[in-house]
This record gives structure tokens, C-alpha cells and sequence, in this order.
């Protein structure tokens, strides 16, 4: 379908080149144009990035994520001494609690008098990886002390949790969620909307009602409904489950447009012509047709329907209709950032929303990139 | 025109029919139903109600019955306008609700002004000069738009109008205003009070609407009835806003019939941090409580409010596009 000439300002228009094209297959033709595409590059690249540390949260994270300790509450993001006289030895100066004698708040004064080396793979807290592997080893960790008590790269919150170690699993539960979601978003969107845009008719009006209907329902009050409906009783992953589930019954009607809008309009091609007059059946029509012509663009849509279910877990979790402690996820981390007058005292608990709009920021860049590639004309 | 106006009111009444089955199964999605939490309530505040009680009350209710008896009693008594108690605050659910429904409707719209008043003129902008800085620039600020979740817009905007200006810019009126009776000077102190809000939530509505706007007047440009309008010497201001801008602005307007239901969900939230008096407080504090009346009550006067909106919007875009009048779409 597509002419040489359309590609040939993409590539160097040698004979060589030419050739290239000519022979490339589609995912060839759609990686060369998706590397022209520097955002969608760089997208890609981050969101490897957060997938790398949701695979491995434990090693990132040096302290339990969940020890909890009144005397390190709130303590401000600390200062890394990279060079010692001159030579690359990272060091922190630990920390001392005390009591402001006019306020009575705690601050935390460092002992310049001691350093405390950092460690690259140091050992730590023993934990499984993967869930099989049992290891200590952690990206870093301190010499000769427990890194939970005088490492805070990020600070801690109000119950003395390291902020860096929290954010490193806030960002497995909402990767994953926003992963999980989409999944089952899709199954409903593919199924439903190749449906109603292969058979058409008055079941296709029943599903498209569906959707309009669901579209102009303002989404958040639902949410909130349905996730308060969630027993208090249910566990992290019962909860998990569940949200994920309310989030993709709503999430599926962009998907199903997608699928339909597809299949309209290749049900008029000559190739599914010529497959029906050679006597294929339905189900080889549809899925050896049909389905590898529009793949590319399923995958664009789902790309560019996890940030909405990234955004919707984190408002939701943050109202605390969502996950609830102890998951961590970066709606939980958030919470703690709702009161304004300990946000302006301790402005590092916002960290984790850099991490959220950095992996929508990824998404949508990466979406916008496949979709291109996938169709030039569009 | 005719089919066209009967089909969407159909297709409203068809969306208030199954938000109000959504809204029920809200309401009933709780364990135990309204006596149980009615009687705990009661029992919290001192006074005890006995079986005999609570089994006439389920029987009033008609709790013993099918649940689709119920459901029919329960339109029943809202088309009456009886929206049951908010148990919590011990006064109906209409009382309790007031002002702050329309409150969460002048601050939507006040979101979708402000949405049309920036997209237009940027996407115009950003369409007749294309790849310039600005374009850039407008390109990017509409992409963090979009990333950023309204509630943390609204806690970053708290956060700078408390740390660098003392200032708390949370909330719709002046103290002095509060409590006080609807009058001119309330009317003019909530105005003052609603910029932070609109923007806070058009902001990622705008980002989208931009980029709709650029891309169908660039389509718009390249058509030969520009070229033809150049070629004859028309003023650049004229060749563009004279036809391409007007039919760039029908898918435009379309918009306002998903913008109305995105920004009215998003409202809830926002006024949760930016402690606006809307029903979205209400609301979580409903569901917290699991005060179900309410809450249900909430989820379906938004929804309600939220079909008539964009019917009212569709209404507007058939008197804008022809194409739609005449029975094409």
C-alpha cells in the first residue's frame, strides 16, 4: 500500500535505500519511522527506566519501606558529600534529632565531626527478588551503620519512612496498576468494539449507546462511589484487584472506538473481499486479516490510555478512596501531602508527583510516536 | 433536524435512566442498607430504636421488597423531589446539598470560559505560525498541561500562594461572605475568587483543545480556497479568520460535550484541596462515612446535571453547523 514515494523523504534517497524500503516489512517501516521521532525516543527510553525499578524496588530501595520511627518524622531531603580531599568518596554527615527551644519542633542538625561512607551494592535488608531470589545486596547503602537510620536522599515522611525507599515501591504499584488496567481495558475494548464494527447493525448501535452513554457520565464521582464500596476488611492485593477493575470498566470506551472506527473501515478492503470469495471463515478473516493491519494502532491507543489510569490511581488513592496503607503507591504517597501548612514546612513530600508526571509526560510522548509511525496519513 | 433533536433527547434520557441504576447500585453496594446504618447512627447519638421500629421503617421504605421494587420506589420519591436524609447531618438531602451544586456548575463553566478563551486565540496562533518559538512553547506548556493531575495543579498552586505570598488562595468567598445571604457584593467576592479555580481546571482541557484547534486550521490552510483568497490580495487577517478559523471551530465546539463531563469530574477534586464549597467535600465526606443517601444523591445530580449540559451543547452546535441541521453528520 504504501508508495515509495511517500517514505522516500524519511530515508536517503539512494537506489540502496530505495531498496531497503521496498523489501522492509510493516514493523521495519514503522521502527524507522518511530526513531525520527526524538520525544517518543526519549519517552520510551524513561519508561524503561521505570519499569527497571519497578522489577527491581527492593534492590533501588535501601531501608523497609515500612519501619516507621517518631524520632526520624519529616526529616529534610539530606546532603550527599560526593568528594573527601579531593577524591570521589561519597560520605553523609549523620544526623542528630533535637528540639527547637522556641518552637519545640524537632529539627535535624548534622555531625559535621563524623562521616558515614556510602556504599555502592552494599548489603542491607535481606529481601527475595523476584519473590525467589534471596539477597541483601541493595544499589547503595552506608558502611558500618543501617542505612534506614542515616541515609534520607529524599527525606522521610511524617511517621519517619524514607521518602526514597517508599517512592521506589510507590512506583511498582502504580506502573503495574496502570499495566494491569489497560489489559483488561483492552480485552473489553477489542472484544466490543470489533464487534460492533465487524457485525454492525442493531448490535452495534446497542454498543455504541453503551459507550456515548458511559462517555458523558462525569467518571471520578463514579470512582469514588464504587471504590468507597470496597470492604475495609480486604487485603492489599483484594484492593488492588478491585480498583484496577472499577478503573478499566470505565477506561475500555476509547479502545473500543479505536477498534471499531478499524474494522469499519477495513471491512470494505479489497484483501477481506478476497479473503471472504476464497472461502476463509469468520475467525481467520478477522484475526490473519484483519487484525495484523490495525495492530499498530491498538497498541497507540493502549499507550495513550495507561497515563488516564495512572492519573485516575493517584487521584483516587489520594483522596484515600483508592489503595490504602499500607500498599504504596504514589496516590498513598501523596496523602501525606494534602495538608498545605506541613507541605510549605516540608516541601520534599512532593516528590513523588515529579515521578507521576514524568511517566504520563512518557506515555503520551511514546503514544504520539507509535501512532505516527503506525499511520503516516493520519 | 427534527430526528436529530429526538435522537439526542432520547439519548439523554437513556444516560439519566442508567447513571440513576448506577447511582442506586452505589447506594446499595454497602453492606446493610439504610436502617442498619440509620439505627447505628441513632444508637451513636443516644437513642436507641427498637425492632419493631426498624421493621416498620424497612417496610415504609419497602427494604423487605425486590430490589426492583425498590429502585422504582426510590425514582419515585426523587421525581418528587425527596431525596431521603443525610443521616450524618440529620436534615434532608436537598438541604444538606443547597447551594454547592451550583456552585460545582458556575465553577465548571467558569473553566470552560476560560478553556475556550486561551485554546482559541493560541490555536490559531500556533496554527498560522507554525514551528515558531512560541508554537513550541505552547506545545510544551500543553503537554506538562496534560500530564499534571488536577489535584496536584491545585497543590502546587497552593503550595506557591502559601510558601512566596502568605496568601491562601483556597476556597470561594471572603470569611466576611461565607455565611452571608446572596447579594451583589457576594456575587462580585465569588468572581474574585474564581480565576485559581478555572484555571486550575481548564488548564489540561485547554492543552487538548489547543492542539484540536491547531490541527484542524492547518488542515484548513492548505485547502486551495485559502491559496484563492491570497492570490486575490486579501489582508492575511481576513484570508484566515474570514472562513478557514470558522470551519476549523465546529469540531470545536463539539468538544464541549466530553470537556463538560472531564471537568465537572474534575472539579471534585480540586475543590477537595482547593476547599471550595462544592459537592465534591461533600461528597468524599459521604462516602467516608458510608452515608449512601447522600453520596448516591450526589453521583446522580452531577450525572443528571452533567447529560443536560451537554444536551444543551449538542443544541448549540446543531444551530452553529448546518452540516448537523440538515440531517449529515
Amino acid at each position: 500500500m504504501s508508495s515509495p514515494a511517500i517514505i522516500a523523504p524519511l530515508e536517503a534517497p539512494s537506489v540502496d535505500a530505495e531498496q531497503r524500503i521496498a523489501v522492509a516489512t510493516q514493523w521495519q517501516l514503522m521502527w524507522w519511522r518511530f526513531r525520527k521521532h526524538k520525544l517518543a525516543l526519549g519517552g520510551t527510553i524513561v519508561l524503561a527506566l521505570f519499569y527497571f525499578v519497578s522489577l527491581f524496588a527492593d534492590f533501588f530501595a535501601y531501608a523497609d519501606p515500612n519501619e516507621s520511627d517518631a524520632q526520624r518524622s519529616l526529616i529534610a531531603p539530606q546532603t550527599i558529600h560526593w568528594f573527601d580531599d579531593g577524591r570521589f568518596a561519597p560520605y553523609v554527615h549523620p544526623l542528630k534529632g533535637t528540639r527547637d527551644p522556641k518552637t519545640f519542633k524537632r529539627v535535624y542538625v548534622p555531625d559535621p565531626a563524623r562521616k558515614i561512607p556510602l556504599q555502592f551494592f552494599a548489603r542491607g535488608e535481606p529481601y527475595q527478588l523476584f519473590g525467589f531470589i534471596p539477597t541483601d545486596r541493595h544499589l547503595f547503602g552506608v558502611e558500618g551503620a543501617k542505612a534506614g537510620e542515616t541515609m534520607f536522599l529524599m527525606g522521610t515522611d511524617t511517621q519517619g519512612r524514607d521518602l526514597w525507599s517508599r517512592l521506589m515501591f510507590a512506583t511498582r504499584t502504580s506502573m503495574t496498576i496502570g499495566l494491569v488496567s489497560v489489559a483488561l481495558s483492552l480485552v473489553l475494548g477489542v472484544v466490543l468494539g470489533g464487534v460492533s464494527g465487524y457485525f454492525g447493525g442493531a448490535i452495534d448501535s446497542v454498543i455504541q449507546r453503551i459507550i456515548e452513554i458511559l462517555r458523558s457520565i462525569p467518571t471520578i464521582p463514579l470512582w469514588m462511589g464504587l471504590a468507597a464500596a470496597v470492604p475495609n476488611d480486604w487485603s492489599v492485593m483484594q484492593v488492588y484487584f478491585a480498583i484496577t477493575i472499577i478503573i478499566s470498566l470505565i477506561g475500555w470506551t476509547e479502545l473500543a472506538r479505536v477498534v471499531r472506527g478499524r474494522f469499519i473501515s477495513l471491512k470494505s478492503e479489497d484483501f477481506v473481499m478476497a479473503a471472504e470469495l476464497v472461502g476463509c471463515n469468520k475467525s481467520r478473516i478477522i484475526f490473519r486479516h484483519m487484525v495484523p493491519s490495525f495492530i499498530s494502532h491498538i497498541i497507540a491507543a493502549t499507550t495513550l490510555a495507561i497515563p488516564a489510569i495512572i492519573i485516575s490511581e493517584t487521584s483516587l488513592s489520594f483522596l484515600g478512596l483508592g489503595l490504602r496503607p499500607p500498599a504504596i503507591s504514589w496516590g498513598v504517597l501523596l496523602q501525606d501531602a494534602q495538608n498545605i501548612q506541613a507541605l510549605v514546612l516540608s516541601p520534599w513530600l512532593l516528590f513523588p508527583s515529579i515521578a507521576v508526571v514524568v511517566a504520563v509526560l512518557a506515555f503520551n510522548f511514546m503514544g504520539d510516536g507509535i501512532r505516527d509511525a503506525a499511520d503516516p496519513y493520519l | 433536524m427534527v430526528a436529530y433533536i429526538v435522537r439526542r433527547l432520547l439519548l439523554a434520557v437513556l444516560t439519566v435512566w442508567a447513571i440513576s441504576v448506577l447511582s442506586f447500585i452505589i447506594i446499595h453496594l454497602p453492606p446493610g442498607d439504610y436502617v442498619t446504618s440509620y439505627i447505628a447512627s441513632m444508637s451513636a447519638s443516644g437513642s436507641a430504636v427498637s425492632e419493631g421500629e426498624a421493621k416498620a421503617l424497612r417496610e415504609q421504605l419497602g427494604l423487605d421488597q425486590p430490589i426492583t421494587i425498590q429502585y422504582a420506589k426510590w425514582m419515585g420519591l426523587i421525581l418528587q423531589g425527596n431525596f431521603g436524609m443525610a443521616m450524618e447531618w440529620g436534615r434532608p438531602v436537598s438541604d444538606v446539598i443547597g447551594d454547592r451544586l451550583s456552585l460545582t456548575m458556575i465553577i465548571s463553566l467558569a473553566a470552560i470560559i476560560f478553556t475556550w478563551a486561551v485554546a482559541l486565540p493560541i490555536g490559531i496562533y500556533s496554527a498560522v505560525y507554525r514551528y515558531s518559538f512560541l508554537d513550541y512553547v505552547f506545545t510544551l506548556v500543553g503537554f506538562i498541561g496534560l500530564a499534571i493531575p488536577g489535584f496536584l495543579l491545585a497543590l502546587i498552586v497552593m503550595y506557591v500562594g502559601f510558601a512566596y505570598f502568605g496568601a491562601n488562595v483556597g476556597g470561594l468567598f471572603s470569611p466576611d461572605f461565607a455565611e452571608a445571604p446572596w447579594s451583589l457584593d457576594k456575587a462580585w467576592d465569588l468572581a474574585k475568587h474564581l480565576p485559581i479555580p478555572a484555571i486550575v481546571l481548564g488548564i489540561a482541557g485547554t492543552a487538548q483543545l489547543i492542539r484540536i484547534m491547531r490541527s484542524n486550521l492547518l488542515d484548513e490552510l492548505r485547502k486551495p480556497y485559502v491559496m484563492t483568497a491570497r492570490a486575490r490580495g486579501l489582508p492575511e487577517l481576513r484570508v484566515v479568520l474570514r472562513y478557514p478559523v470558522r470551519v476549523a471551530l465546529n469540531p470545536f465546539i463539539s468538544t464541549i460535550g466530553y470537556l463538560l463531563p472531564y471537568i465537572v469530574s474534575g472539579s471534585i477534586i480540586v475543590s477537595l484541596v482547593l476547599s471550595l464549597p462544592t459537592v465534591g467535600p461533600l461528597l468524599l465526606k459521604a462516602l467516608i462515612a458510608q452515608d449512601m443517601f447522600l453520596a448516591g444523591t450526589i453521583v446522580l445530580l452531577l450525572g443528571v446535571m452533567t447529560v443536560v449540559g451537554t444536551l444543551l451543547s449538542d443544541l448549540l452546535l446543531m444551530w452553529v453547523d448546518p452540516r448537523i441541521r440538515f440531517g449529515r453528520e
